[in-house]
């Protein structure tokens, strides 16, 4: 630098375009190799299982040692399990959410509560399962039945619940809470006016995402509500029930020549049951956002 | 002169240990518009806040005193009934998530008035007396929050005037919006006095000489003068006043 140029030394342009490629490509690469892999599964267990998939698997009671037939129960099973889960842990988690989110305030023993309930999400499926076992199974004396197995799954989905409706509040602007108390309506009036019609496309994303989970996990419904073997539909919350997550895990370690493609048709007709779940909460999410309000 | 329809009493308001506002006392008289202006801090949203209350919203605020409507405290009416009677309009205005219409029928919806004639009713007069009928007759489906900012100010005009309040508060309503549409809102103040009494926190000098009928002048928490608006900006009796409006600080 000569004397009396008080420019500063900058950076050329091309090291700066250089930076942001080389940003832009391990942004690339880290999409990648993260969907690859998800997409290799759902192939693989496509292209095993195919040959199995048939219109008599989905409507036909399993055979023969369930190495024929189709797996009607399960998949009826695993509807009834999610269904007794989702009608425990909805109404409650969502309610405890609001709660959480808008009269909970700040205190010591508030902020204790939610630390809990976040900890709680965290908790090893089969630690709820045993719980399930404990509680409802043997405590409460619902035997092994659909209802303990939903219970069960209710349980471990609550917290996940609870939270992500908390979440789901507290991104609705404050402002317009405020704007409501200013027209004198009242903090129930307020949330149920206001703050829960613009919150529900989060919570229902919270609810639906723990509805496969329910759907796929097998440990809590392991010594709940599955049964190994039971070729008859349930027709009350008190029997016993085969399930799709059980199923797999039967079929895969349990039974002795399985056909190969139908252990992986059972596990595509999972995933399935999993991904219908999933558009239908994302299909339901996009229509609710049409007419997002801000 | 009547009683004062608002009296604030040795009003004093601290945050934590910090106290914002020192034993201030007025006397806001019926159908006026009553003006108060200051430099920032001054207190002047905080004095606001206590006369309907939503003051209890920041937890840790400490107020001393009394504010009295009508002669009666303010802590002893129903905090829902307080704020339906004493409206407030807020500095950034905020169109609810809803429809133009429902955001003019939320609070008398919400008191349970039900009828649709009534309630079409109340939703034209409300958005007529705030000047913006002309521009969102043929659109009260349209989400509030879709108008433009000078817009949604005065649908916040017509939803704070929709529970047909007897005190309208107004905290710095311009400070977002142009100047056409700040002088269409204090056209419409003036018309409003004739209803209700309307308390105006500004930082806008002029805008407290067009409108206001009194004016106090709020400096570091403490009221330093309040007189007749015309009186007030030709002779302040107090020498801060007069640097103030001459502009010599704030």
């Amino acid at each position: 630098m000569s004397d009396g140029d008080t420019r500063l030394p900058i950076e050329p342009l091309e090291v700066r375009h250089r930076r942001e490629g080389l940003v832009h490509l391990a942004l690339t690469a880290a999409i990648a190799l993260a969907a690859v892999p998800a997409l290799a599964i759902v192939l693989f267990i496509a292209y095993k299982g195919a040959p199995a998939i048939s219109l008599g698997f989905f409507t036909e009671m399993p055979m023969a040692g369930m190495t024929q037939g189709g797996i009607l129960p399960a998949i009826v099973g695993t509807l009834w399990l999610v269904g007794v889960s989702l009608l425990f842990s909805v109404p409650i988690g969502i309610l405890a959410g609001v709660y959480l989110s808008e009269y909970a305030g700040r205190s010591l023993l508030a902020r204790g509560v939610d630390m809990a309930i976040v900890n709680l999400a965290g908790v090893p499926s089969i630690v709820h399962a045993l719980f399930g076992l404990g509680a409802f199974v043997l405590f409460l004396d619902f035997g092994t039945s659909i209802l303990s197995g939903g219970l069960t799954l209710g349980v471990m989905t609550l917290p996940v619940i609870i939270t992500s409706t908390k979440a789901a509040m507290q991104s609705v602007p404050h402002t317009f809470r405020v704007a409501c108390w200013n027209l004198g309506a009242t903090r129930w009036q307020t949330i149920w006016h206001v703050v829960l019609p613009n919150a529900l496309p989060g919570i229902l994303t919270g609810v639906i995402l723990q509805v496969s989970r329910s759907a796929g996990e097998t440990a809590p419904v392991l010594f709940t509500g599955a049964a190994f073997y039971l070729p008859i539909l349930p027709t009350s919350v008190w029997n016993q029930t085969m399930a799709l997550s059980m199923h797999v895990y039967a079929l895969v370690t349990q039974v002795p020549k399985v056909p190969e493609a139908t252990k992986y048709a059972t596990a595509l007709v999972l995933l399935g049951v999993v991904l219908c779940f999933n558009s239908f909460a994302i299909v339901l999410r996009t229509y609710l956002r049409r007419n997002r309000r801000w | 002169m009547d009683a004062p329809h608002i009296g604030i009493e040795n009003l004093t308001i601290a945050y934590g240990d910090r106290e914002v506002l020192h034993k201030v006392s007025l006397a806001v008289p019926r159908n006026s518009i009553f003006g108060i202006i200051g430099p920032a801090g001054s207190a002047k949203t905080s004095l606001l806040t206590c006369i309907n209350r939503t003051i209890e919203f920041s937890g840790e605020a400490k107020v001393g005193g009394r504010v009295t409507l009508d002669g009666e405290d303010v802590r002893t009416l129903d905090v829902s009934d307080l704020r339906r009677r004493v409206a407030m309009v807020l500095p950034l205005p905020v169109g609810l998530p809803m429809s133009v219409y429902e955001n003019v029928a939320f609070a008398p919806r919400r008191v349970g008035i039900r009828r649709k004639a009534d309630l079409d009713l109340i939703v034209e007069r409300c958005l007529t007396q705030s000047a913006v009928w002309d521009e969102v007759k043929d659109r009260l489906d349209m989400l509030g929050t879709r108008l433009s900012g000078g817009q949604q100010q005065r649908l916040a005009l017509a939803r704070a005037l929709s529970t047909d309040p007897e005190v309208l508060c107004l905290d710095e309503f311009s400070i977002a919006i142009d100047p056409v549409t700040t002088m269409r809102i204090e056209a419409v103040l003036t018309e409003l006095k004739a209803q209700m009494t309307i308390v105006m926190v500004t930082n806008l000098l002029q805008q407290a000489r067009r409108i206001a009928d009194v004016t106090a002048f709020m400096l570091n928490g403490e009221l330093v003068e309040v007189a007749r608006t015309t009186d007030l900006f030709i002779f302040a009796k107090d020498r801060r006043t007069n640097e103030y409006l001459t502009g010599r600080f704030g």
